[in-house]
Parts: structure tokens; sequence; C-alpha cells
């Protein structure tokens, strides 16, 4: 059965694989404690605060398997897709502190942020819209043909949307390359699964409009991993998208205004016990693909790297106030940008 | 130089650049097989292919989201709204998504939304609306409103070689009924600039869409009486061309601003509030509007009727105004 061996092979993820994904999964818990629990406490953050807390796993599991020229919608619960690409903590920070030295320059904050070049289209608050757009991202890289896709993630909360439903059934009808990645984190702002559907799973709804839909536990990195390989794989080769539900739970308030009272205790308290990074941990402890110091290594690296971020995000100047009226409109050879960022020869 | 009407001024500006540039492609409903509602699209698929002519579901959030996604990878898209009136249904993505993107994180979004507006054809409530004002209030947006011919070939390609989302209101009464000489060869109408339509001296008509045609008949009329009109045609409202149309005012001394759209918010109140902060001391008497009441648009004849502005209307309104 040899072909079933390779497919076993290509199935799991190789040790440098999951150290990689060990290591965004701690950095996203460490940068977001950062951004929630550190600078927004000192007042160094100003505006709403949301962070993955809980859920760091479905991004990084998915996320980690693109590929140069492929696209990416993150949610605001989605941070480590920017790490991921490529983006610099850095600019994130920037972005978090309103610096001159983000991607948006000031004009947007947060989690709001994106950089086309490495293909990450910034989300907006209106939950879910970006979906549509990465339908219209992978029409550009279907007609490329070059196998690249978009990943699109949202929200339970969202998949109550009609955004939701117009991407998802036009992506089906054109046969478009995207995963629809939906982080069920139990809790839309306050109204809990009961209030926003009435089905039992929300994978139902992939073959509800014609595509393959699967459930998996969003707090194992390696099933979340398991089930974006495939659907990446159909993707790529022309079979169109796919819907991924990942269960989890939202370890925090929706922001960080909100201390979530409305959530039981004995709920977090077993959402708790099932933390993603503990378990991934522990798994590649006792698989051997880490040792006890390697992980320390890492997680001191992880500390280092944030200080030089966030202290080079701080020492970045804030923006021009004057500046608030510039860059409205792209016109070429007058671009308050200096160069519209814009991918080519998708 | 062949004869066009408005409709196959469209037509062939959007056929040029279909063929000029590769990454222009359209999507929208019944715009393939069909050829659009209107046929504004009629013979593209046959021409340019499936992949560049996307038929769609009836989504128009997805087909703006879409647009924005394919403008975001270097594509240029041209979405048809089969009627202005639908495009409330893709309004979060317009001027959430497609208007802010460049402004806060830089990328281009190359895209144009076109689609009949306007009323006179007994489409009633939700087949006539003027309501390019939605996105008139949202910076990053340009809204172009072509009333000629010749514009409106010149516009289309310039909206769609523009690297900003452009809404492009084209008036479905105008389509078949304006005929005018069109030239040929590649032009374009540059985006911003109004046009003079008719000189005068005594009185300005500042305007847009069809009522340029109002107003024109209305300038002739008025003509017989000794009274000579000005017509300016803002041909974009968004961002309009502040210059030309205070040059206008204060030569003539005297303005009604004129439009199908309703009354309060209209474009109307916009132009009235800069001549009163800039051309104030030009002005020989107040400024006027003539416009559509404030009321959804009517379907019966005689209430659609009652609800446009018409020549009468204009007439009745500079009579009013040139005793000043």
């Amino acid at each position: 059965m040899p072909k079933l061996k390779r497919a076993r092979r290509r199935a799991a993820p190789d040790a440098a694989t999951l150290e990689r994904m060990l290591y965004f999964l701690k950095l996203t818990r460490e940068a977001e404690y950062r951004i929630e629990r550190v600078l927004y406490r000192q007042g160094k953050i100003v505006g709403g605060v949301y962070t993955s807390r809980g859920q760091e796993a479905i991004t990084v599991g998915t996320a980690i398997q693109l590929v140069d020229g492929d696209v990416v919608t993150p949610t605001h619960r989605d941070f480590a897709a920017h790490v991921i690409r490529g983006l610099p903590l850095k600019d994130i920070f920037c972005n978090w502190l309103g610096r001159v030295g983000a991607p948006t320059r000031g004009r947007d904050g947060g989690p709001h942020l994106g950089d086309i070049r490495r293909g990450i289209i910034a989300p907006v608050s209106p939950v879910g819209a970006w979906c549509a757009v990465a339908c219209g991202a992978a029409m550009a890289l279907k007609r490329a043909g070059k196998g690249n896709i978009a990943l699109t993630f949202f929200g339970e909360g969202t998949s109550a949307r009609g955004d939701i439903h117009e991407a998802m059934n036009l992506a089906a009808v054109m046969k478009l390359p995207v995963v629809f990645v939906c982080n069920n984190n139990a809790w839309a702002y306050s109204t809990p699964v009961e209030k926003e559907y009435a089905v039992k799973s929300l994978a139902v709804r992939g073959p509800a409009y014609g595509m393959p839909g699967v459930s998996v536990d969003g707090n194992d990195v390696l099933a979340v991993y398991a089930a974006a390989q495939k659907a990446m794989a159909r993707a790529r080769v022309g079979k169109g998208p796919s819907l991924i539900e990942c269960r989890t739970f939202r370890m925090t308030g929706h922001s960080a205004h909100d201390n979530a009272e409305y959530v039981p205790e004995k709920l977090k308290r077993q959402w708790e016990k099932k933390d993603p990074i503990d378990r991934f941990q522990k798994l590649l402890l006792t698989r051997r693909v880490m040792t006890r110091e390697r992980v320390a290594a890492l997680d001191t690296a992880i500390q280092r790297e944030l200080d030089e971020a966030i202290a080079q995000a701080e020492a970045s100047p804030l923006p021009d106030g004057a500046d608030a009226v510039k860059g409205v409109y792209c016109e070429p050879g007058d671009c308050w940008w200096g160069k519209p960022s814009v991918v080519r020869g998708a | 130089m062949p004869v066009m009407t408005y409709l196959d001024a469209i037509r062939q500006g959007i056929w040029e650049e279909m063929e000029r540039d590769p990454n222009v492609f359209l999507l929208g409903e019944d715009i393939g097989a069909y050829g659009g509602a209107f046929k504004v699209t009629a013979g593209m698929l046959e021409k340019f292919g499936e992949a560049r002519v996307i038929d769609t579901p009836i989504s128009e959030s997805a087909i703006v989201g879409a647009a924005v996604g394919a403008a975001l990878m270097g594509l240029r898209p041209v979405a048809e709204m089969q009627f202005m009136d639908f495009i409330s249904c893709g309004f979060d993505q317009i001027v959430n998504m497609a208007a802010k993107i460049h402004y806060r994180w830089g990328p281009s979004v190359p895209m144009v939304i076109r689609g009949p507006s306007g009323a006179g054809v007994h489409g009633g409530p939700f087949h006539s609306q003027s309501n390019e004002m939605w996105f008139v209030h949202t910076p990053g947006l340009k809204v172009v409103v072509p009333a000629t011919a010749y514009d409106a070939k010149g516009l289309i390609k310039a909206s769609i070689r523009d690297d900003n989302p452009v809404i492009f209101y084209e008036h479905k009464f105008l389509y078949r009924r304006i005929k005018e000489e069109v030239p040929e060869d590649d032009y374009v109408v540059p985006l911003g600039k109004a046009a003079v339509r008719r000189e005068g001296r005594d009185m300005t008509i500042i305007t847009y869409g069809a009522m340029v045609w109002t107003a024109l008949e209305a300038a002739e009329q008025l003509a017989k009486e000794g009274l000579e009109l000005e017509v300016v045609d803002l041909r974009t409202l968004l961002p309009y061309d502040e210059e030309s149309v205070l040059a206008s005012v204060r030569k003539c001394s005297k303005v009604i601003l004129l439009h199908e759209d309703t009354r309060t918010g209209g474009m109307a109140g916009e132009l009235a509030a800069l001549i009163a902060e800039k051309a104030f001391e030009d002005l020989d008497g107040p400024i006027v509007r003539v416009t559509a009441p404030d009321t959804p648009v009517p379907f019966s004849p005689p209430l659609e009727e009652f609800f446009l502005p018409n020549a009468q209307k204009v007439i009745e309104a500079a009579r009013r105004l040139a005793a000043y």
C-alpha cells in the first residue's frame, strides 16, 4: 500500500513545521498578552482591543500551509496570519499604537491591517465582508492558473450575516479556490450559539452550498492542520471551495473592555483545560519532537523578539494630524502612499 | 463619425477597454448570454469569453465584494448593478470596504460599479431611483453621471482606467433617446471636470445626468423671452468641479441648482453651501433649487410626472429668479 503511506506522510507535518507551529502559537499568545494586558492597561493602546486567546490554533493550523501567491483575509482574531505571512512584529505593534510605521500609518488601528504584497487583505469592522472579497481574489488566482488559493476566516457569529451566504454560494457556483474557515468560539460578543443558529454544526452548511463541510476541534492544531490541508489541496487543483468549522472558545471578553461576565465560570474552566497551546506543547514533548530545553529557549526568544518589536514601535513617531486629509484617492504619479501597493501578475 | 445612442456609447467604451486591457473584466447579473437587462453588455460574452464576462447569482454584496478582491489583485472589474436601486444590497462593500481601502492601508482599488438609474420610464419605486448622493457622501469613491453619448463613452473609459472605486450612474431614460455622433477612436473624458453645455449670461443652471437635457430645453424656451441661461453639466459629482461651478456663478450672478434626485441632502444642497461660502458677493438673487420632492419615486404616470422636475418647472423658477 505505498500510495496510502505516501498520503499519510503527506498528511503529517514534519518536525520543523511542528516547531514553527508551536512558535507561532506561543508568539501569538504572548504578543496578544502584551497588547491586551500590558500596553492597553498602561494606556498606551487606545481604542478596541480584540485578541485570539484560546483560538490561536485555528489561524496557525491553516495559515501555516499558505504558499507564495496565496491570499488570506484574517478576522480581528487572526493575529498569527499576519506574522506567518511575514509582516514584521514591529509593524503590527505600530498599528496597535497608531504610529506612522504601521501598515495603515495610523489610519486604522489594532487588528485592522493588511499588506497586499504579502497577500493579506485587511479586515473591516462589519465582519465577514472580506469573505466576498476573498472570492474576488480567488477569481483572479483561478484565472492566473498557478494553483494559488484564498483562505478566509469568519466567526460563527458572522455566519449569520448575508455576506457569508453570498460568498459561499458564489464560491461554490464558480468553483473558486477558497477555503472558508469558521472559528466557532461560542460567543458573538455576548450572544451564545443557541441564539446565533439552529443547526447542530455549521459544517452542514458546506454541503448545503455544494462544498464539503467538516467540523473539527479548533483547539487541536493538528486536526485543524489536517482539515485545512485537505481543503487547500482540493482548492489548488480546481475542485472548488470547502468549509471548515473549528470549534473553540473565546477565552477573553469580546474586547478588552468586556469582562465577559455573561460566560458561565464552569464553561471557562472546562475550556481552560483544553488550551490549544498547552496541549500541543505537551504533545511535542511526549513525542519528543522538542526537548524541554528547546521549548524554554523558544519562550525566551519570543520574549526578546517582543521586547524589541514593542520598543521599536514605541519609538516610531505618531502621525502628523494634518495628514488626515491626504491620500483619500489613489492618483497615479501623485500618491500620498508613495506607490500604491499592488500585486501584479496574479 | 457614427451616430450612436447613449447606451451604445457606454457599450463601445467598455468594449474598447476590454480589448485594450486584458485585466478588465465584467461581472453581474444576466450580463453574459442575455447581454444585461438593458443590453449594455450584449455580444461581450461571445467576444471575450466566460472568464471575462461573468454571470453571477443575485448577490449584489458578493458582486461588489468580489470586484474589490479582484481589483486588489490587479484586475480591473466592471460590476453591473441590474438597476442602481439594488446597489443598496452591496452598500456595505462599497462604503466600508471599497471606499476606505486605499486610505486605510494603501492598495489601489481600480473598479467600476455601473448601472441604470433614474426615472421617467414608469419603473416605480425600485427601478427609478437617483441614489447617487448615498455615495457622494462617501470619501474615497468617485461618482460619475454622464449626460451625453460622447461623455458616456469617454467617462466610462476614464472610470475603468481610474485607480479608485467609481460608481457610474447611467440614466435609463437617456439610453436610447440620446443619439449623437461619437468618435470611434480612443478618447477619455477626465473625471472631476464639468462641462458648460450652453453659454449664457443672465443665470446659470447647474445640473447633471438627464436633467442636463431638461435644462437645455428650458434655456431654449427662455431665450425666446430674452433670458440667456448658462447650463453647466457637472459630469462627476465626487469629486466635483468646484472651479467650474464658481466660475459660472460669478459670471451669471444668479443660479438654479437642478436635479432629479430628491431635495433634502441632494447635490443642490452641497452646491448651495459652496456658493454661499465662496461666491456670496457675486449673487444677485437667492440660490434656487429645482428638484424632485422628498418622496419615493411613484409609479403611476401622473404621479411620476408630478414628481419629476421638467422644463416647465425650471422655466417658472427662472422667471421668478429673473425678477430679482
